[in-house]
């Protein structure tokens, strides 16, 4: 038996790649989103496959970074395409994602109006990304360790909750909750030597470092922590879905807003399919399903959240006017401020060490 | 080995071409390929499937000198791997002696068994069940307070401690695996025959036994060492706030920011600074062997 050369196997994977891609139907919907996120929950996608007919194949990511990877070198591939609104603009400058004919979507003109507006989505009067959820990042607390929930951010930094308080291993977060902590606007941080002494001061405090909901959650079921920073929609999913004794605080000083958003990559082969999935992602039907058996980030759509009841956390809360007065919408981030970021969190890292 | 290198013949090393070259090709394809890849990229300022113009510098190699971080880290991974080695070595050798000396039979092959064990369960796994018995509250803090009369508070979890119990057994197996097989390989005549001639165990140990199953700890101490030092799912699940090692940070760069450059910058430096250890440290273990 001859040995194939390698010239030969590799011609030979990459035509059956290619392959693998064509022979993808006209009829897939091919959606790239966060694991666990909405758009692959088996209810909602076998209830959309019903009615439109068109089939959804999803595929993750794990960082903002790898979807944007995934894109670039995927070209055709994907259909549908999360993006958290302040990578929006790189997407767009890059020519990954195209303009979106809002007017196949009949529940747009039910956005609230200043998401839909965001200069973050909308370029030269053309939508690229169609507003799905927002959320916080905020503090929650372990209801056990606290009689009254606390209304500052300084209770992270408080003696009594030494070694039981934990924060998110992300750079970009680790900092922006600093300028929180500090005063500052997270998306122009005049001091960062004030951030740095702050979060310095933070780091005995801290148990351990979080980056999946479980790791919170479970050290929350254990008893093992105080407070600590996490997601808004998260904080909702503990206490709904899994019955933990969690509370989201939105401290005075304020918190962290972020909007993920619909795109719809250039090179699609199923556009139609696309807007019809948005559509559908950002119905109120589906959300209030959503947000009662798994529990969900508020959504951008008003009609969807007017669906809600009355008392619901995602209406009474986060709808309230003077939180809304507190929060700071994240806005895009160069590479070199993420490295920066990143630097400054590795030393900290290792200062605590 | 040398003699046996040397007889080989041009006719023998031909016939045995078609049995070596699958290996060979996978090696290629799998290894050689992808690592160069990795080279050319610590060399580049952006990655070419970004999208974005991109050039060759050092700067990744430079960043490592220009920042005291990194070589901390490094200085705190290798002591890592050395602690881990040393008490794999403590824990593992014994362990391994006794299996090939002492046990026979079904009791050998029951012992065997238990100690391959943690091979056949995925690595997540078992740091999870780790983390179950460590934490306050959790199964060791619970049970020692059942049997003690007092109260004591153990929380290891997140802790160097923690660290270092995690890999210890993680890597223990190679180490009775390679000490094992020098081991069992010891004629037992000549341990009979130090002892007849007068030697104590503690010589016989020193001067017949360590000395015959030197390769193998070498062996398993270079397979334990290697990979710990560039460990970073042990460290960052079990260590907490103090489990920021060199292989997190790597981790770090490519997955968190995406800046696959630096990453494979900083992987090759470990990988030279492993190879320096390794070169410096084989005469030394050559003379020992």
């Amino acid at each position: 038996m001859r040995l194939p050369k390698l010239t030969a196997l590799l011609t030979a994977t990459a035509v059956f790649t290619t392959a693998l891609t064509l022979a993808a139907g006209a009829a897939d919907v091919h959606v790239l989103n966060w694991k666990g996120y909405g758009a692959d929950e088996p209810w909602a996608v076998a209830a959309f496959e019903k009615v439109t007919g068109n089939k959804v194949v999803n595929d993750f990511f794990n960082s903002e970074q790898e979807m944007l990877t995934k894109i670039r070198t995927n070209p055709g591939l994907y259909d549908v395409v999360m993006i958290n609104a302040a990578f929006n603009d790189q997407a767009m400058a890059e020519k990954l994602i195209q303009p979106i004919d809002v007017s196949k979507l009949s529940n747009y003109a039910n956005i609230s109006p200043d998401k839909a507006g965001s200069p973050m989505l909308k370029h030269e009067g053309k939508v690229y990304g169609v507003p799905w959820v927002w959320g916080l990042t905020a503090l929650a607390i372990n209801e056990k360790s606290f009689d009254k929930p606390p209304t500052s951010i300084a209770e992270m930094w408080d003696p009594a909750h030494k070694g039981r308080v934990i924060i998110r291993d992300d750079a970009v977060e680790a900092v922006q909750f600093g300028a929180i902590a500090t005063g500052q606007n997270i998306n122009d941080i005049k001091d960062m030597e004030a951030v740095k002494a702050k979060l310095t001061s933070l780091m005995p405090q801290i148990k351990t470092f979080w980056s999946s909901e479980n790791d919170w959650n479970q050290m929350v079921a254990s008893n093992q922590i105080d407070i600590g920073t996490y997601w808004s929609g998260s904080a909702d999913r503990a206490k709904t879905h899994f019955k933990l004794p969690v509370s989201l605080v939105i401290p005075q000083e304020g918190a962290v807003a972020w909007l993920d958003a619909f795109s719809i990559p250039a090179g699609s082969k199923n556009v139609e399919g696309a807007q019809a999935f948005i559509n559908w992602m950002i119905d109120p039907k589906f959300y209030v399903e959503w947000v009662t058996k798994v529990g969900a980030p508020v959504s951008a759509n008003t009609k969807a959240v007017e669906a809600l009841p009355e008392d619901a956390f995602n209406r009474k809360v986060m709808g309230d006017p003077e939180v809304a007065k507190r929060i700071q919408f994240q806005a895009p981030i160069t590479d070199a401020q993420r490295e920066a970021y990143l630097a400054l969190w590795q030393q900290l890292k290792v200062d605590v060490k | 080995m040398a003699v046996q290198g040397a007889v080989a013949s041009r006719s023998g090393l031909r016939s045995a071409l078609p049995l070596l070259a699958p290996a060979y090709l996978w090696l290629t394809v799998a290894i050689f390929l992808p690592l160069s890849a990795m080279v050319f990229f610590s060399f580049m300022t952006d990655l070419p499937l970004s999208g974005k113009a991109w050039a060759f510098t050092l700067g990744n190699y430079a960043a490592f000198f220009s920042q005291s971080l990194y070589l901390t880290l490094l200085l705190a991974s290798l002591r890592l791997g050395l602690e881990v080695t040393l008490w794999c070595i403590v824990i593992g050798y014994p362990a391994a002696y006794v299996l090939a000396k002492v046990l026979k039979g079904r009791s050998r092959e029951a012992i065997f068994l238990l100690v391959i064990l943690p091979f056949w369960s995925n690595g997540l796994v078992r740091i999870f069940s780790w983390a179950m018995v460590l934490r306050e509250g959790g199964i060791l803090d619970t049970a020692l307070n059942a049997v003690l009369p007092f109260k004591i508070n153990i929380d290891l979890m997140y802790s160097y401690p923690a660290v270092i119990i995690g890999l210890v057994h993680s890597y223990v197996p190679y180490m009775v695996l390679t000490c094992y097989l020098t081991l069992q390989a010891i004629d037992d005549s000549l341990i009979e025959a130090g002892r007849s001639l007068g030697a104590t165990r503690l010589q016989v140990l020193k001067r017949v036994i360590i000395p015959l199953s030197m390769p193998g700890l070498v062996a398993g101490a270079a397979l334990i060492f290697v990979p710990v030092v560039g460990s970073f799912m042990e460290p960052r699940i079990l260590g907490g706030r103090t489990g920021t090692f060199y292989g997190t940070v790597i981790e770090d760069q490519f997955v968190a920011v995406f800046n696959w450059p630096l990453g494979a910058a900083l992987s090759f430096i470990l990988l030279a600074v492993v190879l320096v250890i390794l070169a410096i440290a084989s005469p030394v273990l050559r003379r020992a062997t």
